[in-house]
């Protein structure tokens, strides 16, 4: 899309995690039969200093340690999330001060469940090809919520990454991005509830697999392409089974989702979930590979992209800031009384 | 209790670690002062602020298992004095770690964390933390 696309990019992974051993222990539950059939092994949790915003600045420095772009040259930051901070104060007035983007530039929150983060990629991909600034910030992250007992409590993480949009020194350009958006109540949380009601197997045919299906072939069919054009392809991914399935039904082959498939470690980061497939591959990826992007967020909608890696990605320094694979080696493991007092869901004395 | 006025003024220095030089004696310290407390009038229009590059080596440690009601999901946790590389001396919270895997010259970077809240409803307050760099990504301090 008029030479517009990734610039850099960063990533970050809380360091603690839980087992769906360990959570089923406490509800009566066969945790490793729900692990086996989310295909979850572990999840991420955040610290309890951490919290959308921290996760979102980790990320963005990331993202600005491996390319020599001013921040002050950052026209726009959006961070896509469903669990900012503050009801009211926008959690990317934090993130550009800590990046000191700031005070020269537009800033905003963005949510749209799981795929907020893609939502601020398509809006900073429209600033920079109208050059109405030359370079825009997107973000997706969370601390996702799901209630104790819940069978969200099984996949429901923390992470995000962070992306620079602009036409110079582009990495992977966005070629086209097409999106799927329809009136569909799967999942939701309520104004001042502290967690996310869902439809239980609702929030499969007619919604996850409905709308990354249409995404995805509505991208197909604009890019006049198959599957087998693609190098890479990463879809939302809030267990294993639903992107592992999707991936089939489209005609993606299980080596070309690999690289992109974190779910089964880190668990579901909602709107970081698609953001750290995508940095995942670029982790890994060479010039000339082609990526196929496909978000979900309830709601509900989904967020196509079709990425290609420039020759730039074998000039620009992925070793100034940490991999994937290194951002989440050497976890910590979790048991479940720290776990619940780690996300808060212990009421304390004077609360 | 904090007040946000407060914390707001300070957070060049607890997000980005914005300290000072001075150019008199050329040493750097931390936080932001008017004056260098070593060479004191002489470096009248010699002060310099500047961002440390946010990577050390751990000078003195402890671990704290009383401490104020803010931390009381995250006791017992470690406090250490940091030699940063330029020199200067910081004061501030060790994360995720417990104290057996720190030394005297344990090598740490900053990273931004929640410092406290002001009550569930009140502004929450960021700041720099310190993190081991063998217990997280290998990478070099922010730019």
């Amino acid at each position: 899309m008029n030479g517009v696309g990734i610039v850099s990019y960063g990533a970050y992974v809380p360091h603690f995690r839980i087992t769906p051993d360990e959570i089923g222990k406490v509800w009566g539950v066969d945790g490793k039969a729900m692990g086996k059939g989310l295909m979850i092994t572990s999840k991420s949790v955040p610290a309890p200093d951490e919290d959308t915003t921290t996760i979102a600045v980790e990320a963005a420095r990331n993202m600005m340690k491996r390319c020599e772009v001013d921040p002050e040259e950052i026209g726009a930051l959006y961070v896509g999330s469903e669990s900012h901070p503050y009801a009211v104060k926008p959690t990317g007035t934090i993130v550009a001060e800590a990046i000191e983007a700031a005070p020269d530039l537009t800033v905003a929150d963005f949510e749209f469940a799981c795929k907020a983060g893609t939502a601020a990629i398509q809006t900073c991909m429209g600033l920079v090809g109208a050059d109405m600034v030359k370079y825009a910030v997107a973000i997706g992250a969370d601390t996702s919520q799901g209630a104790p007992g819940d069978a969200l409590e099984y996949s429901a993480s923390a992470g995000g990454a962070a992306f620079l949009i602009g036409r110079e020194k582009v990495i992977a350009s966005i070629d086209k991005t097409y999106s799927f958006t329809t009136d569909t109540p799967d999942f939701w949380r309520r104004e001042g509830k502290v967690f996310p009601r869902h439809g239980g197997r609702f929030t499969g045919e007619p919604a996850y697999f409905k709308h990354v299906i249409s995404g995805a072939k509505g991208l197909l069919e604009m890019t006049n392409t198959t599957p087998e054009d693609f190098t890479h392809a990463v879809f939302h991914q809030p267990n294993g089974k639903f992107p592992t399935r999707v991936a089939k039904q489209l005609g993606f082959v299980a080596d070309q989702i690999r690289k992109g498939l974190l779910v089964s470690t880190i668990g579901n980061t909602y709107s970081g979930a698609v953001p750290l497939g995508l940095a995942g591959i670029l982790d890994e990826a060479n010039p000339g590979d082609r990526i196929f992007v496909v978000a979900y967020g309830s709601g509900a909608g989904s967020d196509a992209f079709d990425i290609k890696v420039t020759d730039e990605m074998a000039r620009y320094r992925r070793d100034l800031a940490p991999t994937l694979t290194q951002i989440t080696s050497n976890p910590k493991y979790l048991d479940y009384a720290t776990y619940a007092k780690y996300k808060g869901k212990i009421v304390k004395r004077g609360d | 209790m904090a007040t946000a006025p407060r914390f707001w003024r300070e957070n060049p220095s607890r997000y980005n670690l914005v300290g000072f030089k001075c150019n008199a004696c050329g040493r750097y310290h931390f936080p932001p002062r008017i004056l260098c407390p070593q060479c004191r009038r002489k470096s009248v229009g010699k002060i310099e602020p500047v961002r440390l590059h946010g990577t050390g080596a751990i000078f003195s440690f402890t671990e704290i298992h009383e401490g104020t009601y803010e931390q009381d999901m995250n006791k017992p946790y470690i406090i250490a004095m940091v030699e940063m590389d330029e020199g200067a001396k910081i004061t501030g919270q060790v994360i995720d770690c417990d104290a057996c895997d720190l030394s005297i010259g344990t090598k740490v970077r900053t990273t931004l964390r929640k410092l406290s809240e002001e009550g569930s409803a009140g502004v929450i307050h960021y700041g720099y933390k310190f993190i081991p760099v063998c217990n997280g990504p290998e990478a070099p301090a922010d730019k």
